[in-house]
């Protein structure tokens, strides 16, 4: 099976790519060398296309397409974009697409994209021209629902499609919540319940909670994990409230973090990589000792996984979408990259990592091509 | 009508590395438009959907700065594109 990691980062995109072991690994690049690269995701209905979503610091947002595994790029004829605001109306631009998901197996070419500001929107040609989401976008409830920002920006993010039907559809907002659609997009309710919400003064609000990474599990799509601003949870549909599995980590660990990714086949298989979010909320290894949890459970326990993490002195912060696995079984491959510019592999389920690439811009995104 | 366009490194992808390029239009909205009709995809990048120049670029008519896309260009006028970076 092949493998490569597509590295999104401040500064343009990388690749890895492992000999038969997994054990060396070559970097090449960068591409768009100087590009803030938020997301690369491969289109798993036609392997061979990849999008990437793109910005510099003072040019507008866009999203490059290739159709050879990424060789060469194309610019989207139409990024996204919101609707020209009416008169009176509080005008709204992209001002970076942060989020790419590949639409329902059975819609070809369709993709969905998520923005900051709060922006829902969708390709049905590939990603070659995008259009606003209405009903999310322009959801009465939406001046609400996106009322807080964070200093980077609202962010909409985790988009799943639930693989047994093209039109229930999951997406969470930083400083917002999750949001689940059953009729392709057309409206949109919270899905909070049971969430902590610690920051606010009234903790019970159906929204404007803070999750920082959700995965649905693609072979028990009923079963969604959320690593959230406060914990770890895992709902069980059709049920609504969200259970804290994060309460099953060590007290001194906490479970505070921003991925949250899933073992390929089995439902109660994740990894987290917990962060400091004490006092003044550092995100940093909490200590200065990384180390990867997983459940093999579904969360009722967690083990440490730090064997080959450096012991000490060690401040990481791994963004949300920094983490993924190579959907290999049996011994799943678990990576991170870090914003030091670190890519660190757990080749074997997390048992024991090794650094593979250093030295690379602030790493935003780590995501798995086959 | 044609002015002159100056395309600052960001963009020169978009121009073949072309660092100026002329352009025809007698607003900046139309030698934008005229831009983007040659150099598909260039326009986002400057301008977004709501059609208000993006917040870390100017625009400039020779040495006067560009407040509205209405704003006049005469034949023989340059129009500068600037663009500020920072945060290393």
């Amino acid at each position: 099976m092949s493998t490569s990691l597509w590295i999104g980062t401040r500064k343009g995109a990388f690749t890895l790519r492992p000999d038969a072991k997994r054990r060396d690994w070559t970097l090449s690049g960068p591409q768009f060398l100087g590009h803030i690269i938020h997301h690369i995701v491969q289109d798993p209905r036609e392997p061979r296309v990849l999008l990437m979503a793109a910005k510099t610091g003072h040019l507008g947002p866009t999203v490059y397409r290739s159709t050879d595994r990424g060789r060469t790029w194309r610019e989207a004829a139409q990024p996204p974009a919101f609707r020209k605001a009416a008169e009176g109306e509080q005008p709204r631009a992209v001002d970076r697409v942060f989020w790419l998901t590949p639409g329902h197996s059975s819609e070809r070419g369709t993709w969905y994209a998520g923005s900051s500001p709060a922006g829902l929107f969708r390709s049905e040609d590939g990603g070659e021209r995008w259009q606003p989401v209405v009903g999310f976008n322009d959801n009465r409830m939406h001046p609400k629902w996106a009322s807080f920002a964070t200093p980077d920006g609202q962010l909409t993010h985790s988009i799943k499609i639930d693989p047994r039907d093209p039109r229930h559809l999951y997406l969470a907002l930083s400083g917002g919540g999750v949001f689940e659609s059953t009729d392709g997009g057309a409206d949109w309710t919270p899905l909070n319940e049971g969430c902590a919400a610690d920051f606010l003064p009234d903790p019970n609000v159906p929204f404007g909670h803070d999750p920082h990474c959700v995965a649905l599990h693609p072979r028990a799509p009923d079963r969604l994990y959320q690593q959230n601003h406060c914990g770890i949870y895992r709902l069980d549909r059709p049920q609504r409230r969200w259970e804290r599995i994060g309460r099953a980590m060590p007290k001194k660990v906490g479970d505070i973090g921003f991925p949250i990714v899933l073992h390929p086949t089995d439902p109660d298989t994740a990894w987290v990589l917990p962060m400091d979010g004490q006092t003044v909320w550092p995100r940093t290894s909490i200590q200065g000792k990384p180390a990867v949890y997983r459940t093999s459970d579904g969360g009722k326990s967690w083990r440490r996984l730090d064997r080959g993490l450096p012991r000490s002195q060690a401040w990481l912060t791994v963004l949300r979408q920094a983490m993924c696995t190579d959907e290999r079984v049996p011994r799943t491959g678990v990576y991170f990259g870090t914003t030091g510019g670190e890519v660190w592999a757990g080749v074997n389920a997390g048992e024991s990592w090794r650094c593979i690439a250093r030295h690379l811009p602030e790493i935003y995104s780590v995501t798995h091509a086959a | 009508m044609s002015c002159r366009v100056r395309i600052p490194s960001p963009l020169r992808s978009y121009t073949g590395g072309a660092p100026a390029v002329e352009a025809a239009g007698v607003t900046v909205e139309e030698v934008l438009g005229d831009l983007e009709r040659r150099f598909g995809g260039i326009r986002f990048r400057m301008v977004d959907e709501q059609n208000r120049i993006r917040p870390h670029m100017r625009l400039y008519v020779n040495t006067r700065e560009v407040t509205a896309l209405s704003q006049p260009v005469g034949a023989g006028d340059t129009l500068h594109i600037i663009c500020a970076l920072s945060g290393g």
